[in-house]
């Protein structure tokens, strides 16, 4: 097998692992990244919700938002495991697929 | 916000680099080091005081294919992931692109040439100078990440001095950024970009052999 082929296994390995990125912050009841906080976190945090932060959370609606279905927030862990391996899963063939692509531009002028 | 601004020129920078030093042979590598970054990331890590953190897998772009493509890899990384997840906040791109696709590859790759110069391709002084790149790496985009928000308080208040962004100052940001990041996610960093480099070198060794990869 070919060396990407072998590196493609290990991305696959990780993509099936993901959901313990979930479940493992769950069991120690972490919550956001520093930092990287709902405006409900900062609320609880603070007392209020800072107006800029406000302002900014609709500028765009992500369709995956939080890794999970629209609609979904608050499921079983089971549940939201299944939608983090999905939202890897579709993750990477993007992130893959664009990546691809801006290499071929730009490597294409030499060899 | 501001750092989307600076981000341009290095972008602009890393297309002319990339295009310079970038293989056809390389391009599924670039591929996969987006592809790698952007699920090693989904690995959330608690960390003391109800937080998480997670490691990058930018620095292990950068000793593959050098710091330049690793700045492209991870920035494509980051920008599907606030678009498509929410994650990080499309306002927020050009800063975690600073500190993650443009501090973090460079630090940790010229900590790794520093230490492995000279040393052969398969050499176990060349694992170790990867991981010592790796938590220089994560930890120095960790810092600069904390001085952002510890810096916002200062800068963007309303007049009753509530914060519009983030409400912590340099003396709490700062800390809780890097206290995570060098006890427990640099590690990760180390022990997964020290792994690969591991096994690469006995697939592999072509991507250590010369100057850059």
């Amino acid at each position: 097998m070919t060396l990407t082929g072998k590196l493609w296994i290990g991305i696959g390995v990780l993509i099936v692992l993901s959901p313990l990125g979930l479940i493992v912050p769950d069991q120690f009841k972490g919550g956001s990244a520093w930092g990287e906080w709902g405006l409900d976190e900062i609320q609880k945090m603070t007392g209020y919700v800072p107006h800029g932060f406000q302002r900014l959370s609709e500028l765009w609606k992500a369709p995956l938002r939080d890794y999970t279905f629209q609609g979904w927030e608050g499921k079983d862990l089971f549940s939201m495991s299944f939608a983090y391996l999905i939202s890897a899963v579709s993750g990477i063939v993007i992130i893959a697929g664009v990546a691809f692509l801006i290499g071929k531009v730009l490597a294409k002028e030499h060899e | 916000m501001v750092f989307g601004a600076v981000m341009i020129p290095i972008w602009r920078a890393a297309s002319k680099a990339v295009k310079k030093t970038l293989s056809v042979r390389q391009v599924p590598y670039l591929a996969i080091g987006a592809a790698f970054s952007f699920v090693i990331m989904m690995f959330n890590v608690p960390i003391l005081g109800g937080s998480t953190g997670h490691a990058v897998g930018g620095v292990l772009v950068a000793i593959l294919l050098g710091p330049w493509a690793a700045c492209i890899a991870v920035t494509v990384a980051l920008v599907i992931q606030a678009l498509l997840f929410g994650d990080g906040g499309i306002t927020a791109i050009g800063a975690n692109c600073f500190n993650m696709a443009f501090v973090l590859p460079f630090v940790g790759y010229y900590v790794y040439k520093f230490i492995s110069s000279g040393s052969p391709a398969g050499s176990s002084r060349r694992i170790f100078a990867a991981g010592a790149g790796a938590y220089a790496g994560i930890c120095a985009s960790a810092l600069s990440a904390g001085i952002e928000f510890g810096l916002q308080p200062l800068l963007y208040h309303t007049a009753n001095g509530q914060a519009l962004y983030c409400p912590y100052g340099l003396n709490v940001a700062v800390p809780a950024m890097l206290f995570g990041h060098l006890v427990l996610i640099g590690w990760v960093e180390v022990i997964v970009t020290a792994l690969v480099v591991k096994y690469l070198q006995k697939q592999d060794a072509v991507f250590f052999e010369g100057g850059r990869s």
